[in-house]
């Protein structure tokens, strides 16, 4: 590491992220501006990577675009990503399970503001389904990573590009308003140089980077009108989807130990909750915190384990209840499983997400 | 030690970078810290806020419906923010156009017009640094040397010949902030 990269520094998760890239080797960014995430265009702009490293920064005319350029990029091997908020995410559902029918690797940033429609610029944490169940058609996952600080905002932009290119998928960041926009200390990654085309030749032997004497043409698709072969390709990324699951998960249990009750929460939410958890420790209440931070693949086994010791569960988000889905499903019926939600870009405060305890157990 | 901070008012009036001031000195005494801003049209006019958290311990909620000190420069932000001072907290105001005045008891009130003094010496792009001299005399959360570290990295180089303005207006701050009695 060099000493640069050790340095402290203070800076929005928006921001994070764009410093982030640049120092991981990406590639290319491309994107088009939306609230809440707009720095992260505005800050590559910046930055002005293609000077130094070489990473392409380009503003899209469309999220379309944006990840059509992304599908191209990955194509070729190469690390390549887009952000956009909500609406625009809605728009590139398409390219993404192309890619995940293409088997390609890339990262989409989702800083979350509040729907339906051009809904609200304020936070929101409902496109859990969108991002976890499969926003765009067809048999896919791919990772989704819920980083809850500024610090996470950069490793995670770091991390999903090693998940991306270790299971050929595009993986997801799923982030809100308030992680994006707020200031923390960071420590950025340390730099790491763009692969050369020789290095991305040999680690991705399926790039096309142009056809070589010694190989048959590469040739990347999510077409194949065959049924035997499409039945193929669906079980062969089943069954990586299964080594996620059984390889990836992530989660951070704040004093599960003892806790007669555990909030499961993630991203903005799982704060808010750790501070609910201050407040109900210093009134005598045993309360927890259970933060995914891999929303897929989830840590079912980790919450069915904790159920057996545990009175409750209350799911904590800022949607209509989207996650408590997955809680009651590792529950499976053993304990009470509640939620409590706010919509329309409302952050509940850690008073109330207590009082919501208190009123559905106590 | 925690301070949880709120700081409200017209936007234009600085709240966000005064915000941005205190969270920058206390990373540079290496206190972990919190800058959540409202980042809705509020920028663009209305009424802006910054939730600023300094603390020794890793920080959880940036988010908060309680605050050990509370500084409201417009009446509608009094009117939100005076509830939400925690008993024996701190509530510091701008008396600019303020017609219905603190009331409770239970906190420490503090007066502090300092549009009126920046307006009066030609000075109104110091109010935000008046302000923070103000909460610096009646708590003294980070260092003055710290601060004016901090405002250095705030600041783009092409405005640090105006450290010393801002120096100065801190230290006016400190003389022109008042106990207020409800």
């Amino acid at each position: 590491m060099t000493k640069h990269s050790e340095e402290i520094t203070l800076m929005k998760g928006n921001e994070a992220v764009a410093h982030a890239a640049v120092r991981c080797g990406c590639d290319g960014y491309f994107g088009y501006p939306i609230t809440p995430q707009s720095e992260i265009l505005e800050t590559l702009m910046e930055i002005e990577p293609w000077k130094t490293t070489g990473m392409v920064v380009l503003q899209a005319e469309s999220e379309v675009a944006s990840i059509n350029m992304v599908y191209g990029g990955a194509g070729c091997g190469k690390k390549v990503m887009t952000t956009s908020s909500s609406p625009g995410v809605s728009l590139m559902q398409e390219g993404v399970s192309y890619m995940a029918g293409a088997e390609l690797p890339g990262v989409i940033v989702n800083v979350m503001r509040g729907g339906p429609g051009l809904g609200t610029i304020q936070p929101s944490q409902a496109d859990y389904f969108q991002a976890v169940k499969g926003g765009g058609h067809g048999d896919y996952r791919m990772p989704v990573l819920a980083p809850a600080s500024v610090q996470e905002m950069a490793d995670f932009t770091v991390l999903a590009f090693d998940l991306a290119f270790k299971y050929l998928t595009p993986t997801m960041i799923l982030a809100d308003g308030i992680i994006g926009q707020m200031m923390e200390k960071v420590i950025l990654p340390p730099f790491r140089p763009r692969r050369t085309e020789d290095e991305i030749r040999e680690q991705c032997p399926w790039a096309t980077l142009g056809k070589t004497p010694e190989r048959d043409p590469n040739y990347i698709s999510s077409l194949e009108l065959r049924s035997e072969e499409m039945e193929k390709i669906n079980l062969r990324l089943q069954a990586r989807y299964r080594e996620i699951e059984k390889h990836e998960v992530r989660y951070e249990e704040i004093q599960c130990d003892d806790a007669e009750y555990i909030f499961v929460a993630f991203g903005t939410m799982a704060r808010v909750c750790q501070k609910a958890v201050e407040l109900a420790r210093a009134e005598g209440i045993k309360a927890g915190l259970l933060r995914p931070v891999t929303l897929f693949p989830y840590p079912t086994q980790r919450v069915s384990v904790l159920a057996q010791t545990v009175k409750g569960f209350l799911s904590v988000e800022m949607s209509a209840g989207q996650m408590v889905e997955d809680v009651r499903l590792a529950v499976s019926g053993t304990v009470p499983v509640e939620f409590y939600g706010r919509m329309g870009g409302i952050v509940p405060s850690p008073s109330e997400v207590l009082n919501a305890l208190k009123t559905k157990f106590l | 030690m925690t301070e949880e901070i709120i700081i409200s008012g017209f936007g234009g009036q600085g709240v966000l970078s005064m915000g941005k001031i205190l969270a920058y000195s206390g990373l540079v005494q290496g206190q972990e810290v919190s800058w959540m801003p409202s980042y809705g049209p509020e920028q663009r006019g209305g009424t802006a806020n910054v939730t600023v958290i300094l603390s020794n311990e890793r920080i959880s909620s940036p988010v908060l419906n309680a605050y050990d000190t509370a500084i409201v420069l417009n009446q509608p932000s009094l009117e939100k923010f005076e509830p939400m001072v925690k008993p024996g907290g701190t509530l510091i105001f701008d008396g600019n156009g303020m017609h219905k005045l603190p009331t409770r008891t239970d906190i420490r009130v503090y007066q502090i017009n300092a549009t009126e003094y920046a307006y009066a010496n030609n000075a109104s792009k110091t109010i935000n640094m008046i302000i923070l001299g103000g909460l610096l005399k009646v708590r003294p959360i980070v260092e003055i040397e710290n601060v004016l570290k901090g405002l250095k990295k705030t600041l783009p180089p092409r405005h640090h010949h105006l450290l010393p303005l801002n120096e100065k207006a801190i230290h006016t701050g400190m003389d022109l902030i008042q106990s207020f009695t409800v």
